[in-house]
């Protein structure tokens, strides 16, 4: 059976502790909610799109440490970047949750960084939802900016 | 009699399951309960040797098969004091149980301007329904409020009641572990006019239930949490109220006569028990109440007593501050359900490292998310005992939860 090493790597013990991006944006900003009503993780999503790219993020919400975690690795992952590399990557990202949506095979050339951290939550099937549930508010944060 | 716990654990052949040579902790009975041999055996026996259809045939492989099923009516109807059997019915779960009172009992009597009273602590399926219903019909929910110790808090009962047509709440709290003074409260809600419904669930598993005694209206409670099958739950009614309602589900079984222009009800208790009925599971619930009153429900409750006396002390005793836990502290007013914070860890975070040794814990919101507001939590960690743990189970929940500490250096 996997050890908790692998699923709480120091890296995701240090995002859980220093969150990064914690906050929220005042509208224009867009806001997505998302919760995982099984174990009670709620998220909310923030972000500020200008000329096509993320220009903010913020995150609010509270929840476990790999919910919590994964969604501050996350905005610092996404912070800066352009909405498609966004989307590229929120791809990735639950192709490396199992999680394999119809599409083509994300490119998995440049590196993840922080993220690689989580790759350890597959071996913990129920902890997948958990370190996705940012990622899927993210998504729906930018259904909601391109409308 | 004296209670063999180690005996007991013989009988659940889960018990002696290992998960990579770690033994197993289940400590999540008040989610559902572990099954015993002759429960497992009284099923697939029934299903090897014995199997027939109720009620419909006329051939004797079906006639057994009724005596058993009726059989198992009888018992269920004994073992919570029921003048007659015609008052249990036999449904696919509690929370079936409970909507079918509200769609039946609460759909015919209840209007604009009328009252159902509930309580801060109870279960979305004593809620759920009512909402669902109060959305068409327009009554009014009112709500009975908690103390800091997690008792119900009974200052204003009466004015909460004035009016009510009905008083739904839980005998024992699947979060808080209090259990209800349910004899008064049945009382006070007929001082007032109002009917009683009892969620039993929580309750019924772990000590002696007389419906007659309690003077109820209704009791729900399911057969998975008191060591039987999963798939049936039971509805016990008063027999004149169960008579004055409509049917819930429409189908075979539950009718006298059908004609082109409309049909006749069949008598109790059949009049609420539309279509096949979980034959098999029923023969494995008579088996399971045959479990239970071996063991003595009075039994059951001293052993759960003195575990969770056990629990809570070991539990402060070895966390101090760390610990934080929902719910009175007196054995005699709450059962052995045990939600706790502890320090800044996450529930799910305690459950995964708990996990990790075998100690099976639930975390989450356990179905009651205004009691879970109100506690300030959007989530708990909750272990549950029932008669086949131990006091060695609580110090490998303590061991566990050193070890969450240890490793969350929050």
């Amino acid at each position: 059976m996997p050890g908790l090493e692998d699923l709480y790597r120091e890296i995701i013990l240090d995002h859980y502790k220093s969150p990064r991006n914690r906050g929220s944006l005042e509208p224009p900003a867009v806001r997505a909610e998302g919760h995982n009503p099984l174990c009670g993780d709620e998220i909310e999503v923030f972000l500020d799109v200008t000329d096509g790219v993320v220009s903010d993020i913020k995150i609010g919400g509270q929840g476990c440490s790999i919910s919590q975690s994964s969604a501050s690795m996350m905005s610092a992952a996404v912070k800066g970047k352009p909405i498609a590399d966004v989307r590229a990557l929120i791809s990735r990202f639950k192709h490396m949750m199992s999680i394999d949506e119809d599409g083509p095979e994300p490119d998995t050339s440049a590196p993840l960084g922080d993220l690689e951290a989580l790759q350890g939550v597959v071996k913990f099937p129920v902890r997948i939802k958990c370190a996705v549930l940012s990622w899927n508010t993210l998504a729906e944060a930018l259904d909601i900016a391109s409308n | 009699m004296s209670f063999d716990v180690a005996q007991i654990r013989k009988d659940f052949p889960v018990l002696a399951e290992t998960i990579n040579g770690k033994p197993l902790v289940y400590l999540d009975s008040a989610n559902s309960s572990q099954k015993p041999f002759s429960v497992i055996s009284a099923m697939s026996n029934f299903m090897e040797h014995a199997y027939g259809p109720t009620n419909r045939s006329a051939y004797q492989l079906a006639a057994h098969a009724t005596d058993l099923y009726e059989g198992a009516r009888a018992k269920v109807a004994s073992f919570i004091n029921a003048r007659t059997p015609a008052e249990v019915i036999f449904t696919k779960n509690a929370t079936e149980s409970l909507n079918l009172i509200v769609r039946s009992w609460g759909a015919a009597n209840l209007g604009k301007g009328d009252v159902v009273v509930l309580t801060h602590m109870e279960h979305h399926a004593n809620i759920v329904p009512w909402q669902m219903l109060a959305a068409e019909k327009g009554f009014t929910i009112r709500w009975v409020p908690l103390t800091n110790d997690g008792l119900l808090d009974l200052t204003d009962i009466d004015a909460l009641l004035t009016g009510a047509k009905a008083f739904s709440f839980t005998a024992m709290s699947n979060v808080l572990g209090t259990i209800n003074p349910t004899k008064e409260l049945v009382a006070a809600a007929h001082r007032h006019g109002a009917i009683a419904i009892v969620d039993g669930c929580q309750s019924v598993p772990h000590m002696a239930t007389d419906v007659q005694d309690l003077d109820a209206d209704f009791l729900a409670f399911s057969s998975h949490k008191m060591v039987g099958p999963t798939g049936i739950g039971m509805l016990w009614g008063r027999e004149e109220l169960l008579e004055s309602m409509p049917p819930f589900l429409g189908g075979g079984n539950m009718i006298a006569d059908v004609k082109l222009d409309g049909f006749t009800c069949a008598e109790l208790p059949a009049k609420f028990e539309a279509g096949t009925q979980p034959i098999v599971e029923a023969v494995g619930l008579a088996a399971a109440v045959d479990y239970l009153t071996a063991l003595g429900m009075n039994n059951i409750r001293q052993h759960e007593i003195d575990i969770t006396r056990y629990a809570l002390d070991t539990l402060t005793e070895r966390f101090g501050d760390d610990i934080v836990i929902h719910g009175s502290r007196n054995v005699e007013v709450r059962g052995a359900t045990i939600s706790f914070a502890f320090r800044d860890v996450h529930p799910h975070d305690i459950s995964q490292v708990l996990d990790q040794n075998n100690v099976c814990v639930r975390a989450g919101h356990h179905c009651a998310k205004p009691l879970m507001r109100l506690l300030g939590a959007n989530a708990t960690a909750r272990a549950s005992f029932y008669l086949y743990n131990t006091t060695g189970e609580v110090d490998a929940l303590c061991d566990a939860l050193t070890e969450t500490g240890d490793f969350f250096t929050l």
